[in-house]
């Protein structure tokens, strides 16, 4: 276990969207403002700072994390995945981002990367979700915009034409 | 080329916020060396401001400033408000902090991190003051005075009579009243408030960049309190925002906080809120307690309406306040046509966060009230709700309809829309279901609602504020211009701008509809900046998002400018194409003959003649291909000497229907179907407006159901997060069957009217209806959740019957047991002791 002293700034490298980098930050500085100004990845967006709003999903090994309740030194040595890694290089939107668009799934934006995420790490681990399911998995994200009856449609399309 | 306007075109906006590649104002790059700022909040509802210690602050080493109120009394002038009192509001609390999380102090520091471990070490000495709350204790000359030298809590106390009240109330068979409170609560957008200003010593000139969503009248407040002219105010707004609602009108305060922070340490200075600062301080709705009352016939025909409203402005009243009491002002009668009104709006100051814009704007306060007192007149004439409805509407044959207040309601069918969503089946199964719950002894109940949706404000509306005599020396004020432009570059690309603020509502692809459907192009080649830029777009007062203006006014202007350029590029190619203007149309990316289509030059060569050879020109034609629309309707006038103003320019119609089924145990309500029609005359974009109607729909369903700001008698602030302020999440959110009627509007060129706030305003008043049959209860108050619901299953209100003849002729209404004061709502959590729900700072 590394030891870091409360005002120190040390180093922390990590792997974002396939890419090795690393930067300073303090042991308090969150996961969320490290990937935002010290990685520069402002894809993921901060909406409380309390877990709650689901704005800052990103996925850690994997795994659909909140980064505003994860410290920048967590992420040390891990794989970590955000909005920016899901459409391909020339920009082409990948089936889920693309169903959102049909589905006029979003409107400000701003919530939809924490969404974006959640369901990719659950869809690869149960590509034919139920509607119920889909529904329990955006439980966990505010959106103040769509009322988010094009969400659930969106997932759906995905869930369907999933092989 | 197909039309490109009235299809659900998929929106232009999409693909980068799906990328992460939105440009949200904390995603933009800020200069070398900007300083990060951190507000300090009062712990307490009502105190005076002893000492303020910033030493120990200051000496922490990056600290670069800790700026109080009285820095700010000396660098900047107070805000201009709409009613002329004593009140001085400052940026920051100067001598008196009057709400909990009133901004009292600044620290400026090298990141936010340091400048919250500075503001840890700030010691500001408080004399606590009585509080006070309530809107209708706040009236009394008892009360602590939030302002003394306004003298009174009540600043502002206005009458307005219609036609004949007196004579419709003692001529009626029947006068039922009703006291509805309207709770206080905020659309919290998922993306806080966000300011990076810089100050320029020599010129004393600012540049800031803020998620502001407008009116744009607002800069002029501004500027005033910078003492700086308005070009020496360049405020930026980004492309993206994460939503607004309403509630990021009131950054302004921060704006000017911010600016005077860049001209106090000669640094650039950022500051993003966070979410606890933004529940306890941000803004909010204004709550209500509205007084209403009816002269009925026997038949549920309304003869006459009297509404006292109490409007609850928390500390301050900031510009353009009291805005929901009068942009509804002349749509006070809504859906019905009644001809005799007495009004008496009321605007109270108390100790909580000062409220301001939000969705819905009135329409949620007033229509609860109005649509609850129809429901209630069925109640007491044994009529069927729906009944006294229809009996009220206004008939189609009398639009354009001028109501008593002086609204013109431009069009609509309000009964065609009321028979197609009660047909099919639809009012049929809902009366089936509530039959077969209350079979089986369930508490289920079927609620309705009418409201007229007003859209695009017209600017004069608030000057009804004021007495004829003062509006006659003050001028007259009205209008609200809309401002669109269209470029054209030498190789064809089509650009526009246009003077509306983004956060979400598809502006960029509707406007590209619209262009492209007057040059003959698809949506996706027309190129749409909207970054406003008050130093060099086109603004005026007007401009921004409110009001659901887009649809009635922006998009007209754009309109405008897109036929402009039609005709002009019509007379540049028919010289070319060597035929008459009249023969020439633009189609599918071509401008050719109509008679003979091969006869046909590419869009950009036609386009590209006025960069490369104006020669070619036909005669007086100007070179280069730049259109501006600059549209303010006739129709909206100043208020009249008898006080009736028309405040919108468009008027949609909404008919809610729905049924709900309360659960004995859990005492939830749970929407079992609901239908929602629409007529907001002719539809841009059917997915898009499709999005809009949800939108207001769940936060209709969170005022109704979840939201409400709470406060224990001291005046602490109960909902510091999101876990004690609840946002729906989609497992709230019931299914809506949306129903559309189109009654296209005369007063703009596309017909189009405004269609975002409408289900805010209509249901809440349909969910209380639904309760109220549910339990057969009258005092619902919203939000109706567990706790309430249960309390009015265990007050066992009992209705008395019309026979049991307890002097019922002429009277009031029975139903007056309940005192006027709403009981203050239980916590929802523990009442917190002394501190203020924010984490302790002094």
């Amino acid at each position: 276990m590394r030891r870091v002293n409360r005002n120190e700034r040390v180093r922390v490298g990590l792997t974002l969207n396939g890419r090795k980098l690393a930067a300073d930050a303090e042991p308090r500085t969150l996961l969320c403002d490290f990937i935002r100004h010290a990685l520069g990845a402002t894809g993921t967006h901060v909406g409380c700072e309390h877990g709650v709003c689901g704005a800052c999903t990103v996925l850690i090994d994997g795994v659909a994390t909140r980064s505003c309740l994860t410290l920048a030194v967590q992420a040390e040595g891990r794989e970590v995945k955000t909005v920016e890694s899901l459409a391909a290089p020339d920009g082409t939107l990948n089936a889920l981002q693309q169903a959102f668009r049909n589905n006029h799934a979003l409107q400000c934006g701003f919530c939809t990367p924490g969404i974006l995420m959640s369901f990719t790490d659950y869809l690869s681990r149960n590509p034919h979700a139920s509607e119920t399911e889909i529904r329990d998995v955006l439980s966990g994200h505010l959106c103040r915009c769509t009322g988010y009856a094009g969400i659930v449609a969106a997932v759906k399309e995905v869930t369907k034409s999933s092989p | 080329m197909p039309d490109q306007l009235g299809k659900p075109v998929l929106r232009k906006e999409d693909p980068a916020l799906l990328s992460g590649r939105g440009r949200y104002a904390d995603d933009l790059p800020i200069a070398v060396g900007t300083l990060h700022a951190h507000v300090i909040r009062s712990p307490h509802a009502h105190a005076d401001i002893l000492r303020i210690d910033a030493e120990q602050a200051l000496a922490h080493d990056s600290v670069w400033a800790v700026i109080t109120g009285e820095d700010v009394r000396k660098l900047s002038d107070p805000f201009l408000a709409a009613v002329k009192t004593p009140v001085q509001q400052w940026t920051l609390a100067v001598e008196r902090v009057r709400y909990v999380g009133e901004p009292v102090a600044v620290v400026v520091a090298e990141s936010r991190y340091i400048a919250e471990d500075a503001a840890e070490r700030l010691s500001i000495d408080y004399q606590p003051r009585d509080v006070v709350l309530d809107p209708v204790q706040a009236c009394k000359s008892s009360a602590p005075l939030l302002h003394p030298q306004a003298g009174t809590n009540e600043i502002s106390v206005r009458e307005f009579r219609y036609g004949d009240p007196d004579a419709a109330f003692a001529s009626a068979d029947r006068r039922i009243a009703m006291t509805v409170p309207f709770p206080r609560l905020s659309f919290t957008p998922i993306e806080c408030y966000v300011v990076v200003a810089q100050h320029n010593a020599a010129e004393n000139s600012y540049d800031v960049l803020a998620n502001f969503q407008g009116p744009f009248s607002m800069h002029p407040v501004m500027a005033r309190a910078l003492r700086v002219p308005g070009p020496k105010l360049r405020l930026r707004i980004p492309p993206d925002s994460g939503g607004s609602f309403g509630i990021k009108l009131s950054i302004f305060p921060y704006i000017v906080l911010i600016a005077l922070a860049a001209r106090i340490t000669g640094r650039p200075v950022k500051w993003t809120e966070d979410r606890i600062e933004h529940l306890v301080a941000a803004s909010s709705g204004p709550n209500r307690v509205t007084e209403i009352e009816v002269a009925v016939g026997h038949d549920g025909r309304v003869l006459g309406l009297k509404l006292d409203q109490l409007e609850d402005y928390g500390a301050f009243l900031r510009a353009p306040m009291p805005g929901p009491l009068y942009r509804m002002h002349g749509a006070v009668t809504g859906a019905y046509d009644i001809q005799n009104v007495e009004v008496k709006n009321r605007v109270v100051l108390t100790n909580k966060m000062p409220a301001s814009l939000i969705r819905g704007f009135g329409g949620p306060q007033l229509y609860l009230a109005l649509e609850r007192l129809m429901h209630r007149i069925a109640i007491e004439l044994q009529l069927d709700p729906l009944e006294v409805i229809r009996r009220n509407l206004i008939p189609a044959q009398k639009f354009p309809y001028r109501t008593a207040a002086g609204a013109l309601y431009d069009s609509g069918d309000y009964g065609r829309a009321v028979d197609i969503a009660t047909g099919d089946g639809r009012l049929a199964d809902l009366k089936k279901r509530r039959e077969a719950a209350r079979a089986q002894g369930r508490h289920y109940g079927i609620g309705f609602a009418v409201v007229v949706e007003p859209a695009m404000s017209n600017m004069g509306y608030l000057s009804t504020l004021m007495t004829p005599q003062a509006r006659e020396k003050a001028g007259p004020k009205n209008g609200a211009v809309s401002m669109a432009r269209l470029t054209i570059d030498p190789l064809g690309a089509v650009t526009v701008t246009a003077d509306v603020t983004v956060q979400g509502q598809s502006h960029e692809t509707v406007l590209a509809q619209i262009v492209a459907q007057e040059l003959g192009l698809s949506a996706d080649e027309i190129e749409v900046v909207l970054e406003l830029d008050t130093a060099k777009d086109q603004w005026s007062i007007a401009a921004g998002t409110y009001s659901s203006r887009f649809a009635s006014g922006t998009a007209v202007a754009a309109h405008m400018a897109a036929v402009a350029m039609r005709d002009k590029l019509k007379a540049i190619a028919a010289k070319q194409l060597n035929v008459l203007p009249d023969d020439v149309e633009l189609a599918s990316g071509k401008i050719r003959s109509r008679s003979n289509p091969d006869n046909a030059l590419p869009f950009g060569r036609v386009a590209g003649t006025s960069h490369w050879s104006p020669v070619m020109l036909p005669e007086g034609t100007a070179p280069a291909l730049s259109e501006t629309a600059v549209w303010t309707p006739p129709e909206l006038e100043p208020p009249s000497s008898d006080d009736r103003i028309n405040t919108s320019l468009t008027y949609g119609f909404i008919f809610d229907m729905c049924g709900v089924e309360i659960d004995p145990v859990t005492y939830h309500v749970r929407v079992d179907r609901y239908v929602s029609m629409h007529d907001a005359g002719r539809i841009m974009n059917p997915m898009i407006a499709e999005g809009q109607i949800r939108g207001a729909f769940a936060q209709g369903i969170a005022a109704a159901l979840y939201e409400e700001f709470t406060y224990n008698e001291e005046g602490a602030f109960l909902n510091g997060t999101f876990a004690d302020y609840l946002v729906p999440t989609v497992g709230e959110i019931p299914d809506v069957e949306i129903l559309h009627h189109h009654s296209p509007s005369p007063f703009t060129p596309l017909g189009a009217k405004g269609l975002a706030e409408g289900n805010c305003m209509s249901t809440p008043a349909c969910i209380a209806n639904a309760i109220a049959d549910a339990l057969g209860a009258q005092d619902i108050i919203l939000p109706a959740t567990p706790r309430r619901i249960h309390e009015l299953l265990q007050a066992n209100q009992k209705f008395p019957s019309p026979l049991a003849g307890e002097g019922r002729e002429g009277g009031g209404a029975v139903g007056q047991n309940h005192s006027r004061t709403p009981k203050p709502p239980p916590p929802l959590s523990p009442p917190h002791k002394g501190e203020g729900n924010s984490k302790p700072r002094a």
